[in-house]
């Protein structure tokens, strides 16, 4: 994010996008909330009848996929009615000519037609936004899990430069991550292109500084995304993975290919608190500790830095993920040595790692938690990013234009499937599973229309299939205008209905993150529930 | 009340909370400003320019003492088993103002206690009716779960028609355990599990989402028994059900306990030594035989900061390869 979450409370106007904030961040959700009883006013653009709809002044319940046509769209406007910030974007920003043009073709009316939204709503929604003092853009996964999601990415960020909307208290676009410390793991270089804080491996200085600082000759190109691992791993150009706490088997995308690719490898080492779907297909499988067994940090989406605290003492042999490490590198001859655990391992890292370097675990107790870049040991953090200009010199405009979504339903598969979350269970279920939220919610539910389960013939609570190309689930149901027709709602927390079967792995181009959202499916009922002679049973009894 | 709290003055206080609207349902705190005839509750009365309070005079001690009379006259004091002993205010104040019996003796209303949903009990014998968790969770979480019920002496907070919380909008946030100031909202799972001076609160941060709400375990006997709130994060208390409720899988008997190897497609205990011995033998031989871009490794976004900078630099220095990146691009 480039503004801290607790900003929400300050700015004017919020616009949400792709984002069921109220189930996936809560607490951020809270906040928008709480800002909307305030007085503030928020704009919602969400296929689905999500909670905050209740809250929002305008709903734009725009397809699945036509992000960037609904963001240009709005651009398209603030430009028309001159609503925009002339005076920010000429001294800080730049590509604004090249940007002119594109939102130009994005009429009203033409988005209206790709979106399904109504133009008037579009009209008015640009000006909530574009007239606001202060205006912030929430998004999350809804936003960058499609194929054109970088894109999307940079039709949010147009539109929050065009009107001067960074850089402020109160202002910005604010990317919600979806699992605890996914800011920390992209911080800290778990990424094939870049070394921790960002700098690339393409660089020839950067790479030459880490082969001093680590004293070994570093690769020169770089690596894979995980999407292209799995690729790889099935054409047997890789041999060995090592994976550390994840479950690819059921959080990626084309769930039968992940397990092909993971059983095709020489050698699959796996290290984690519990057997996963993914730890069940390793050789060897290493036990590690939960959060509460060990010392060390996570950076949440607004980048603050946070103390995670040993709580209790392991009672297994599992050990923290970090000692792990350690000890396999000496097994293969190199020199780690860190006996002075989380604490000392920080301080390597804020060594290496300007926008880390002035963070120590002693200032963390201290202090409590710090926003990056915190460059050295007497900076205070940063709340918001971008006060004094960007980064790079210039904020860049990005000319972006709506592409339909890889896969698009047709007759043979004639509904749109897009997935999400729930409240009540997290990511692959393997933690929330185990604990009393399972009481809550223990099998998946997909989403229906009404009109959809009456062509069908689908009854709330049927069991029914969910087919796509790539493979086939049974789910139970509920029939809801949550979602719009035409479209089916699924989440990926049940191995017992591991929905990432049916999804893409067509990656975007950029980011190469896959498009889980969108995919088309057929649906068809297996099981009535309960029978139907006995629910119309009911119904007499009703009746009578 | 804030001007008192940065001075260093205590004022009690059962029904005043900063990240809420305030109702001076309690009137615990009410002082005595020079100049005015009543007495002001602290929590709704702005300081003003010269003004002079005094927060703990006769008469200010002697109103106080009436009010906790008033409240014990109606409350389920048997305190020797209570969840809370020790770490409630209304012992706390009773003792600070030596308030150790009441004249008003009538009858106790007992209620039953709730016990239905998975992760607290609510038990209304208990309730001091503070408000606090009706307006938390009015004005946080927007659930509306809770109001007044009934008038004068038969007054019960509760969800709308006395449901069981299910039957309601409540999402199990357990915001409403943490501000209660008595021990009507209790979470389960502490149930009988220790006294709270026994329990040792460990501050840290959630595993679950990335809002990365601070919360503290509490710990008894080398087990978490429950969580409770910390303000010391940008979430200022506020939890939802995953952070507040979601920890049980730390104590799963699934828990993967030692390494482990599959021989003949069986997977079978061994110790740390051999393990790593094992895999280091094997990615030595693959990095001999083919190089560095025949590795990748996934890193988790549920391990810390530490632990993936040191997975990357183990890719890149000991496995030479840059295919490394984490599953949570999603
Ligand atoms: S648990 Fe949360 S939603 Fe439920 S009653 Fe308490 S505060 Fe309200
Ligand atoms: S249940 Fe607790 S928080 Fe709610 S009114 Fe009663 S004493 Fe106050
Ligand atoms: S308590 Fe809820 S909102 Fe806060 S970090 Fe945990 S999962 Fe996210
Ligand atoms: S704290 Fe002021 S009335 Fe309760």
């Amino acid at each position: 994010m480039t503004n801290s979450i607790n900003e929400i409370l300050e700015t004017d106007v919020i616009l949400v996008i792709g984002s069921n904030t109220t189930e996936a961040h809560p607490v951020t959700g809270y906040r928008i909330k709480q800002a909307v009883r305030n007085g503030k006013q928020l704009i919602v653009a969400d296929p689905r009848r999500i909670e905050l709809v209740k809250y929002a002044d305008i709903w734009l319940r725009h397809r699945p996929g036509t992000d960037i046509a609904l963001l240009n769209g709005l651009a398209h406007v603030i430009l028309r009615d001159d609503l925009w910030d002339k005076e920010f974007v000429a001294e800080r920003c730049e590509g604004f000519e090249e940007f002119e043009k594109t939102a130009a073709k994005y009429t009203p009316e033409r988005v209206a037609e790709i979106t399904g939204v109504d133009a008037e709503l579009i009209e008015q929604a640009a000006h909530l936004y574009g007239e606001a003092e202060k205006a912030t853009i929430i998004y999350a996964m809804g936003i960058t899990q499609h194929t054109s999601g970088t894109h999307n990415v940079m039709a949010v960020a147009n539109l929050a430069i065009l009107t001067g909307n960074v850089g402020r208290r109160g202002t910005g676009v604010a990317p919600l991550r979806g699992q605890n410390n996914v800011q920390g793991a992209c911080d800290m270089g778990c990424l094939p292109n870049y070394y921790p804080s960002y700098q690339p491996v393409e660089d020839p200085a950067a790479r030459s500084k880490f082969e001093r600082f680590w004293q070994v000759k570093l690769p020169e190109k770089p690596g894979l995304t995980v999407t292209e691992m799995t690729d790889a791993a099935r054409r047997g150009k890789l041999k060995c993975m090592y994976i550390m706490g994840e479950n690819p088997v059921l959080s990626d995308p084309d769930g039968n290919h992940v397990v092909e690719a993971l059983q095709n490898l020489e050698f699959l080492v796996v290290q984690d608190i519990f057997l996963t779907e993914t730890a069940q297909l390793a050789e060897v499988v290493l036990p590690a500790v939960t959060f509460a067994e060990k010392d060390g940090t996570f950076t949440n989406t607004e980048r603050r830095i946070q103390m995670v605290r040993k709580a209790i003492d392991t009672e297994s042999k599992a050990k923290p993920d970090w000692q792990i490490i350690t000890e396999l590198a000496q097994k293969m001859g190199h020199p780690w040595q860190y006996p002075g655990g989380p604490a000392q391992i920080m301080g390597e890292i804020a060594q290496c790692a300007p926008l880390y370097g002035g963070i120590s675990h002693q200032r963390l107790e201290q202090e409590g938690g710090l926003h990056w870049p915190c460059p050295t040991p007497s900076h205070p953090g940063t709340l918001y990013l971008h006060a004094d200009g960007f980064a790079r010199g210039k904020g860049r405009f990005h000319s972006v234009e709506y592409l339909p979504p890889a896969e698009e339903p047709d007759e043979e598969y004639p509904l749109i499937l897009t997935t999400g979350r729930t409240l009540y269970q997290f990511h692959t279920g393997t933690m929330s599973r185990r604990s009393r939220l399972e009481e809550l919610r223990s099998e998946e539910l997909a989403m229906i229309h009404p009109k959809d389960a009456e062509i069908y013939g689908i009854r709330d609570k049927d069991t029914i299939s969910v087919e796509s190309r790539r493979g086939k689930v049974t789910t139970k149901v509920q029939v809801t205008d949550q979602v719009p027709p035409g479209i089916v709602f699924m989440t990926f927390h049940f191995k017992e209905t591991p929905t990432n079967v049916l999804t893409i792995a067509s990656t975007d181009p950029v980011c190469r993150i896959p498009e889980l959202k969108v995919c088309a499916v057929r649906v068809e009922k297996i099981i009535s529930n309960p029978p139907v002679d006995e629910r119309d049973n009911y119904v007499g009894v009703y009746k009578q | 009340m804030k001007a008192a709290e940065e001075n260093g003055i205590d004022i009690p206080t059962l029904c005043y909370d900063e990240r809420l609207t305030v109702t001076g349902a309690c009137r615990m705190c009410v002082v005595e400003v020079k100049g005015a005839r009543k007495l002001m509750a602290a929590c709704a009365t702005p300081v003003s320019d010269g003004m002079e309070v005094l927060t703990e005079s006769d008469r200010v001690v002697e109103a106080r003492r009436e009010i906790l009379r008033l409240l014990i006259a109606n409350h389920d004091l048997r305190c020797l088993t209570c969840e809370r002993n020790g770490d409630c205010r209304l012992q706390d104040y009773c003792y600070r103002y030596k308030v150790e019996d009441t004249p008003y003796k009538g009858a106790v209303i007992e209620y039953p206690v709730d016990t239905d949903n998975p992760f607290f009990i609510r038990d209304y014998s208990k309730c001091i009716r503070c408000g606090k968790c009706v307006t938390l969770c009015a004005e946080i979480n927007g659930a509306h779960v809770y109001d007044f019920m009934h008038r004068g002496f038969d007054t019960k907070v509760t969800s709308a028609y006395d449901d069981t919380l299910q039957e309601t909008t409540c999402t199990f946030c357990g915001m409403c355990i943490n501000v209660c100031p008595v021990a009507a909202l209790v979470e389960k799972s502490t149930l009988w599990e220790g006294r709270p001076w026994e329990v040792k609160k460990v501050t840290t941060t959630c595993p679950y989402c990335g809002v990365g709400c601070q919360l503290k375990l509490k710990v008894k006997d080398n087990r978490i028994i429950g969580v409770t709130a910390d303000r010391s994060g940008s979430n200022l208390g506020d939890l939802c059900g995953k952070g507040q409720f979601g920890w049980a899988y730390v104590h799963s008997p699934d828990r993967l306990t030692g390494p482990l190897i599959k021989r003949n497609s069986a997977f079978v205990k061994v110790s740390w030594e051999e393990a790593l011995n094992y895999v280091a033998a094997r990615f030595t031989d693959i990095l001999n035989r083919r190089g560095g871009q025949a590795f990748a490794g996934l890193s988790s976004a549920k391990a810390t900061n530490e632990e993936n900078y040191l997975f990357q630099k183990f890719m890149r220095t000991v496995l030479q390869t840059n295919n490394v990146d984490h599953c949570a691009r999603l």
